[in-house]
């Protein structure tokens, strides 16, 4: 049978969420506040610590205005927005490949980012009079929303989501969608070449503190709202037939999670742009290295996902300052190898 | 909890597969489902546990129509142990039995002391009480149909549904494990395959074909010669042997299979 192949327990199952959880969470705190020192200039972390206290405490005598302009408005949001961004993948990530029961699904897969690519790419190549007058953040969102809405439409059938048909109607919407995009690409003049290749491989440099009052109020709500189902996502992995006999309202669970983690991606592709991999490998690693009950998977995928994309996001501009390099190119080149390695260990995926 | 079925019709694909089907499972008894392949035994129990709802006819249970209740409340009242129900493998078996909590726990609830205490009761009751740190991947087949019942009597049911409980098990495992359903004395509605071990472990039999039931009742009135004749195209006869025990015969037919030997454990 399949299962028994997979009779290893995971090396960390366990340990306590009550430790695992302050652990991570302190190396989130220390991963964002090096990354909110290191940069084309970096900040010493005593500056760095206390315009950060400043602005918390709002006591900001004795704080050096270059260091707090370069902290304060550059980098803490966009250390911010890459946490949130790492949490919010991630946790869709694991929600999505639960609820159409694949595990090579990711936040992407029914065609959020292609729909999301062509309303920044109609924009920026178009100029902002395109779509009535949006900027590229909110045309990626209506992007991303009428592709989903597209693909749902075609992915049920008499109001039942099928979740294959879902992932098939996401790819095919997703081509469809590319082809357009490339062709606007074609026709794009250098300059705005450059702005849509950096747009489609994601970048968190743009983050804004305005911005970012809007996506973390989604992106806390969502996670906090997807946390609650755990269980019943456990439930779900038994099958459709048996999670009913649990109790569980599948069609109402599936079409609920799949609402909210493409929310919660249509809102962080529109700021962020497509970073790929991290939605479908931190669920993966997360659950090789802790185990595969959701009720553990959900809160740790967002805090593995929080530090992995600050640290990426870390390295992006470290790596060729002061150029900065898009974050899909690395969280792509970290996450193919792994990916690649995880197919070689675990005999389960792609053989089931 | 007492079971009744009346005039189930359902359709799949504009076929019916259930053709004004009717059944009653008494209070505390053992009912065994049995007809040949595409007689609609599985598709009769989907509607029993909630998860394909019927064009036309009643579940009943205890009275109440199971399709105005929600699926949580139904799960509360009718537990399904249902082939390759068991998941990926790789939670642990205590994982898996909490499982059965919940339909009994709400969106904000955590494990509390009771439902361990349930989890571990029902491991007990199923003989599996020194499993519950293994990974469910690792059982044998026996061991995962317990672990399986276990998370079942884990929700508290007041009826079993069981959907081929016994497949690809060994022969000494599918006596046990029936024999372990009887003991337990829950209201019982069993999908079986095999008329061997149905007329051995079943209070009653009801036989499905086309759809329709063609004969139910007590072991010896539903599996009639006629009827194992019409409706399975076996030349056969159920009868109650010198020691007791009910167990079929077949004679020369295209189907023809040994019987099992006496002094087999189980269900006698």
């Amino acid at each position: 049978m399949k299962a028994a192949r997979e009779a290893r327990p995971a090396p960390l199952a366990a340990a306590g969420l009550g430790v695992v959880v302050p652990v991570l969470v302190v190396a989130l705190v220390l991963v964002m506040l090096v990354a909110a020192c290191v940069g084309s200039v970096t900040v010493p972390l005593a500056e760095t610590w206390r315009v950060i206290a400043g602005h918390v405490t709002g006591d900001l005598s004795g704080v050096d205005p270059a260091y707090d302009q370069i902290v304060w408005r550059y980098r803490v949001p966009r250390v911010i927005l890459a946490a949130l961004c790492g949490a919010g993948l991630a946790v869709a990530g694991v929600v999505l490949q639960a609820v159409v029961n694949n595990p090579l699904a990711d936040p992407y897969v029914l065609g959020l980012s292609s729909g999301a690519s062509l309303g920044a790419v109609l924009v920026i190549t178009a100029g902002a009079g395109a779509i009535g007058g949006l900027g590229v953040t909110l045309a990626a969102f209506l992007g991303a929303m009428a592709a989903i809405v597209l693909v749902f439409l075609l992915g049920q059938q008499g109001g039942q989501v099928l979740p294959t048909r879902l992932v098939l109607a996401g790819v095919a919407i997703g081509y469809l969608l590319l082809a357009c995009t490339s062709y606007l690409q074609l026709r794009a003049n250098p300059n705005e070449l450059r702005q849509v290749m950096f747009w489609l491989l994601g970048s968190v440099a743009g983050a804004t503190w305005d911005q970012l009052r809007v996506v973390t109020l989604v992106v806390c709500l969502s996670i906090a709202v997807l946390l609650l189902f755990g269980r019943r996502l456990n439930a779900l992995a038994t099958g459709d037939e048996q999670a009913t006999a649990l109790g569980v309202d599948v069609r109402t669970l599936r079409i609920g999670m799949l609402v909210a983690s493409s929310l919660l991606t249509g809102v962080l592709i529109a700021v962020a742009g497509g970073v790929g991999f991290v939605g479908l490998m931190i669920p993966h690693l997360v659950r090789l290295a802790f185990g595969v009950d959701h009720r553990r998977v959900l809160p740790l995928a967002v805090l593995v996902g929080a530090v992995y994309l600050v640290a990426v996001d870390l390295l992006s501009r470290s790596v060729d300052p002061p150029n900065e390099l898009p974050l899909g190119i690395f969280t792509a080149a970290f996450g193919a190898p792994f990916f690649l390695w995880l197919l070689r260990r675990d005999s389960t995926l792609g053989a089931g | 909890m007492r079971l009744d079925i009346a005039d189930l019709t359902v359709s799949l694909g504009g076929r019916p597969v259930v053709d004004g089907a009717g059944l009653t499972v008494p209070e505390g008894s053992f009912v065994g489902l049995v007809g040949p392949n595409g007689s609609g035994k599985t598709t009769l129990l989907r509607t029993v546990y909630r998860s394909l709802r019927p064009e036309a006819g009643a579940v009943l249970l205890g009275g109440e129509d199971v399709w105005r209740l929600s699926a949580r409340e139904s799960a509360r009242r009718t537990a399904a142990v249902l082939q390759d129900g068991g998941g990926s493998g790789a939670l642990t078996v205590a994982e898996v039995v909490a499982l059965g909590r919940n339909p009994h726990q709400g969106l904000f609830a955590r494990e509390g002391a009771e439902d361990r205490s349930l989890v571990a009761s029902a491991l007990a009751q199923t003989g599996m009480e020194g499993y519950a740190g293994r990974l469910f991947g690792s059982l044998s087949g026996g061991e995962r149909q317990r672990v399986l019942l276990a998370r079942a009597l884990a929700q508290r049911p007041r009826l079993l549904v069981l959907d081929e409980l016994t497949n690809h098990l060994d022969i000494r495992a599918r006596f046990e494990l029936l024999e372990l359903v009887r003991t337990i004395g829950i209201t019982s509605l069993a999908v079986l395959h095999e008329l061997d071990l149905a007329v051995r472990c079943c209070d009653q039999l009801v036989v499905l074909s086309g759809g329709r039931v063609a004969a139910a009742g007590p072991v010896l009135n539903a599996l009639t010669p006629a009827v194992l004749r019409d409706v399975f195209g076996v030349n056969a006869v159920a009868e109650r042997h010198a020691d007791g025990v009910v167990r079929v015969t077949y004679h020369a037919s295209p189907l023809a299979a040994t019987t099992p030997a006496s002094g087999e454990p189980g269900c006698g």
